[in-house]
Order: C-alpha cells, then structure tokens, then sequence
C-alpha cells in the first residue's frame, strides 16, 4: 500500500435547499481516506448520508440544491474544484460506481453490449470492433456465460443477477482506479450476493482499485472491506479496521446494530433494539447527535458536539464514553 | 400440539403465454407438488430464492389464487370446498403482512380507519366500542392511541409495519402469513418488529407461515424450516436441526453463503455455478441437479421424492445418504466476546430490565 492515499474527503459537509426554504444538513464534517487496493466499508441506516457522500465523489448532486464544501482530493484532483468537462472525463475511467438498482441502472433500449462499448470509445477512443471485443472479455472475466452471444442482448433479456454483473463489467471497462459499489448485494439473492462478492474480491485483487462499499448489512462489511466507517445522521460516528469494528465497537451506535442482527451461533430471546428515532435534519440537535437514542447518554453528551476521537491506533469514535469496555467492567 | 394447517400436494401453473386463440402454449410452474403442516403457535419459515415459489404458496394457502390441484385443511375444514360465506370467516383466522409497508396501507385513510375496517367487516366489536378495541390494538404493537387520527405517510417505515401487524391482529387471527416483513426495514427496525413479532405471537399463541430470503432473520425465529427450490419443497425440518446439518446440496449452498457479522469468519462457502433455471422449463429430473456438484445420472431423469427420516428432517435427494459431512457447512460468527455481549446487554438495559420489543414509548412523535 502507498502511502499517500488515494483519495481523501477533508471535512465535507453537504446541505440540501429544499423548494421550502428548509435546509437539509445531509452530511457534516466527513473525512475519510481510501489507500490504493483497500476496501472502505461506509455503513448506516437509510438517511444517514452515505449514499450522499458517494454521490458528491462522483459529481452527481444537483448543483441548484447541493451546497457542497470541503474537499476531495482524488488523484491529482480536487473533485469539488474540478470543471464538469474534466469530471466526465474522470468518470466511468478512472472513478467508476456501481449502483444498487440493477434494473433501472441500464438502458432498456440498448443492448448491453452498445453501452460497454460507449464507455470504452468515450474514454479510451479506438475501433469499434476493438472495443467490442474488450466488451466480450469484460463480460467473461464477470463469469457471464457464453459473452459472445450475451453483449447483443438487451437488459430486459437478463436476471438480476447477471444485470448487476454486466454493471460492473460497465464499472470496470477502464480499468478505475476507485470503483464505489453503492449497495452492489442488497437486491439480490444470498447464492447470487455470494457470486457478487467473490467477483469484487477477485476483482480488486487482480486490479489493485480502491473500492468504497456503502451497505446496511454488516455481514457484508465483514465479508469483504478492511476498514469500516460507522455513519449516524450525516457524521462519521466510527471508523476502525474490521477486525477491531466487530471486535470491540466503541460507539454506542455500533453497539446496538451489532446486538440487533440475529446471530447465526445462538439463539437469543431478544435482539437488541435502538429506541426513538433519527433527528430531524432540519435542525440537528446541539450536543451528540446519537444522545437521544443512546442508553449511556450524560448531561454532557446534549450539551456540545462530541469530537471524533482517536481511542486507539486507527480508531477513531465521537463518543465521549469511550473507550466503551469501562461501562461494563 | 394440534395441527392448526395442512397442505398437500399443493399445484400452482401459471399461463404464460397464450395462442393467438386463447390457448395456453407456456406455463410457469409456480408451486409443483407442495406438501407441508403448520401447528398452532408455531412458525414454519418458506426459504429460497426469488421465483422459487415461496410467496405463491403463502397466496393459495390463504385462498388469495385458487390452486390447480392438491388439498388445504385449516383448523379441520376443508379449504378448497369452502363456500363465499365460509370463506370470509376463514379470512378471520388467517392474515397476511407483505413486504412494503408503504405500499400495503391505504394513503387516504387514518390508521384509526385503517384498523376500524375488519372489525366492522367482520363485526366483531359493536360500533361504540370500536374506537377502545383500536386503541388496544394500537397499545399490543407500541403505538399510541393518540396516532389513530394520522394519516400512514406521518409514520416511518417500521412505524408502518406495525400499522400493517396491528390490522393483521385486529380481528384475532389464528395464522399470519409474513412475507418478507422486514427485508425493507433497517437494522435496528428490523429488531425492534421481530421481537414484536414473537412477543404477539407468545401471547396470543398465533401460527406464522414466516416468507424471507434472510436466512439468519429465518433461524432466529422460526421453529420449522421448508427449503424451496422451483416451486418444490426440498427439504424439511425443524430449524436447529437444518442449521445443524443441512442435507440438501441446495440447502447447504443456501446456508454456506449467509454473510456474517464477523471478518475472516470460518466457511466454506459452496458457491453454485450457472443460473437459476426458468420456471417456465425446469430441468428434467431433479430440478437442482443443473446446479448441483453432487450431480450423477440418476438425477437427470428421475425426481427425487421428499423422504423424512425417523426425526422428522425429509430432504428430496437421491443421494443423500452419500453426500460428504456437513459440519461447518453454515458459516459460524463465533458470537461476541465477553465484553462485547456485556455491552450489547448493557445496550439494551441489561438482563433484568429486559425493555418489551412493543410496548415502548418509541416513536411517539413521527416527524
């Protein structure tokens, strides 16, 4: 791994302006840093600014409503500075997403052969029949059968799974150096999500991209990143190596999405629960934005915002009560 | 234990598509042949995946489509020969909850409307008590009384769910059919409504036919286990039991490839090459055996039949008795470490002041 890092978020924050007049704080002070062939698992519940986040990587807000600051240095670029003609150039070339719904992430009126194929013309130019042929071998190494006769078939012809594979035959066709796989798995069945995943390792494996993986499911997590980033209500709550996530979380909020998954090796009355509900992010809360769900709150968590600290070596929490083993010893 | 359903050979075909004459040329073998029972106050968890046929069955057992052949007895009574009159006494002892929680609840009613509909259906409650009876209802899945004059899209998604388990409860069914009721949830959601769940179901000693693709959700809270596969049941058994040694190949490769919450876990992860096979032209034999790495010839031309063995675990496999040890097939998490389960118990107020999964003040004040 070099040492300086691929790509490095430096306090962004995100607001969305709604037609309302309201104001949105999607995400807040978010910083985060990828090394080249590691795997970032972001984690959070639905609304707490992950799939933002990637979105802002990749250029994709809507400029009216976004107000975006900070920075994101990605190769030589500042990606909040860069002009959009040089961003389309960066993306689906050397930044590549894949998205989550593979059912409405192609175009139904195209073969998937003729949308590999203008990626690869738009970034990489060439023959046409060069880039067919590139498009066959990507489509081979995503284990689609028989490639050859599959690239002149329309989306529609597809399972779900091999759409989500023919996507990231799409993310790969030029070689990214980051590939963001916004929930790559959810849609799809444990036997296919098992092809999915295997695919991603082999993948970066072969490549050596930095992949940013954005999912609810901590199995996944645990499956295939080597560092995690805990996300709660637009902030970086945690962020760990993997082993130390799932061995000794120390956020609250950590703790209780780990307690509320059923385990496989025994069989528990009860699954833990995470009372109350998300603030509303019109207007966060002044003290720790977790405080008010949170079963080990203080005064002093309500009263100022917690700073995310470092607990140990890469460990970083914004909880005050960390390390968290003193509660209970 | 008595039987509360019993299912026989059940069969489902779909027309697929049809002659310029209105005849049928395809058909999709939705459900071929299924065969199970349900005892009261138990749940019988359907597994497989997506077009295996698992939702199809919970809609005929509940008379939602009518089934091409085989036979369904509920609490005694002969389902398939039921009458209209009948049958809409039937549809008081069985309930379904479905998936999308926004899309199941009528936008332009208040909850209040919402629950008030089966009791006057059915008329169960005279029309003055009403009103008390939802309010009680309201308290059984932790919402407030007071919610009963808001509208669904004031409420979040697992605040709906329990909208959708309350209108389910209304009028005190015997068996609810769950399909997929947490997979559009969150995880700290997704809790919250499984302990509901199986908090309702100790109290009110109710029958769930458990529908979901989430195998450890499926362990965590159901008693027996049918693993589908194309419209057929390819094993059975009680859900310890499959956990422990799955028999099936296609249930070990189901089981091997659950994500667990632990990295660099222990697996050995069977993953299956090829595509599921269409519904529309299953394969000849034994409907795995195109997938399956255990394959030898008998499989391509004879249908292995569903045998149980002296436990009760049947497994439709010629070769069952072959196939290599199970162990450490399903992927082992390896639990938390002292400290961790201290603090996830800490998390949830500790042991003795065990928190209801229901009746919680949470969520008092959607939006």
């Amino acid at each position: 791994m070099s040492t300086s890092p691929l790509i490095e978020i430096k306090d962004l924050r995100i607001r969305f302006h709604g037609d309302d007049g309201r104001i949105t704080h999607a995400v807040d002070s978010v910083d985060l840093s990828v090394a080249n062939g590691a795997t970032l698992g972001l984690v959070g519940e639905s609304g707490c600014g992950k799939s933002v986040t990637s979105l802002a990587i990749m250029g994709l807000l809507p400029k009216q409503s976004a107000e975006i600051s900070g920075a994101i240095r990605f190769d030589g670029f500042d990606l909040l500075q860069t002009p959009d003609q040089t961003l389309r150039d960066l993306r689906g070339n050397r930044l590549a997403m894949i998205f989550q719904e593979p059912m409405t992430s192609l175009n139904p009126s195209f073969t998937i052969g003729d949308q590999i194929i203008e990626t690869i013309l738009r970034h990489r130019g060439g023959s046409r029949k060069g880039a067919r042929e590139r498009a066959i071998e990507l489509l081979r190494r995503v284990h689609i059968p028989s490639p050859e006769r599959r690239i002149d078939e329309y989306p529609h012809k597809l399972s779900g799974g091999m759409r989500q594979r023919v996507m990231i035959a799409m993310a790969l066709a030029c070689d990214p150096r980051l590939l963001i796989a916004d929930e790559p798995t959810t849609a799809l069945d444990v036997t296919l999500q098992a092809q999915i995943l295997e695919l991603m390792r082999e993948l970066k494996a072969a490549s050596g991209a930095a992949i940013i993986l954005i999912t609810h499911d901590l199995g996944v997590v645990a499956e295939v990143c080597d560092e995690v980033a805990v996300m709660y209500a637009g902030e970086i709550v945690e962020r760990a190596p993997v082993d130390e996530l799932f061995s000794m979380p120390q956020h609250p909020y950590t703790v209780g999405l780990l307690g509320s998954i059923p385990r496989l090796d025994h069989r528990t009355e009860q699954l833990a629960t995470i009372e109350g509900m998300v603030p509303n992010m019109a207007q966060p809360p002044a003290g720790c934005r977790f405080a008010a769900r949170c079963p080990f709150v203080l005064d002093a968590c309500t009263t100022a915002p917690p700073p995310l600290v470092e607990i140990s070596p890469g460990h970083l929490s914004r909880c005050i009560r960390a390390p968290l083993e003193l509660l209970v010893s | 234990m008595t039987t509360l359903l019993e299912v026989n050979g059940l069969v489902k075909h779909f027309v697929a598509e049809r002659s310029l004459f209105g005849r049928a040329l395809a058909h999709v073998k939705a459900v071929d042949g299924v065969s199970f029972s349900l005892d009261a106050g138990k749940t019988l968890a359907l597994v497989g995946e997506s077009g295996c046929g698992k939702s199809t069955v919970s809609r005929l057992v509940l008379r939602l489509i009518e089934p091409d052949a085989g036979a369904i007895r509920f609490d005694g009574r002969a389902l398939l020969s039921l009458d209209a009159d009948a049958l809409r006494k039937f549809r008081r002892e069985a309930q379904i909850i479905f998936q999308d929680p926004y899309a199941s609840l009528n936008p332009r009613m208040t909850v209040g409307q919402i629950l008030t509909e089966p009791l006057a259906l059915h008329d169960l409650v005279p029309p003055v008590q009403r009103a008390e009876r939802v309010a009680e209802i309201l308290r059984l899945v932790g919402l407030e009384p007071r919610l009963a004059r808001r509208y669904p899209h004031e409420f979040s998604g697992g605040q709906r769910q329990r909208i959708a388990i309350a209108r389910a409860l209304a009028v005190e069914p015997k068996l609810i059919i769950c399909d997929e009721p947490v997979s559009a949830l969150d995880v700290s959601i997704r809790s919250q409504i499984l302990n509901l769940l199986r908090e309702l179901q100790d109290r009110l000693g109710l029958a769930y036919i458990f529908v979901s693709h989430d195998l450890a959700v499926v362990k965590h809270i159901a008693d027996r286990v049918a693993v589908m596969n194309l419209g057929q049941i390819v094993e059975e058994a009680d859900a310890g039991d499959l956990f422990a040694t799955p028999r099936h190949p296609y249930s070990r490769a189901l089981l091997s490839a659950i994500p667990v919450p632990k990295p660099r876990a222990k697996r050995s992860r069977i993953v299956l090459q090829g595509e599921i096979p269409s519904a529309l032209n299953p394969p000849r034999g034994c409907r795995f055996h195109t997938r399956c790495p255990y394959v030898i010839e008998r499989c391509r031309s004879e249908m292995p039949q569903l045998v149980p063995d002296g436990i009760g675990h049947a497994t439709a496999c010629h070769r069952t008795s072959e196939l290599p040890s199970s162990a450490a097939i399903v992927p082992s998490d390896g639990g938390f470490s002292p400290i961790l389960e201290k603090l996830v118990a800490a998390f949830s107020g500790g042991p003795e002041a065990a928190r209801g999964s229901g009746v919680s003040p949470l969520g008092t004040d959607p939006g």
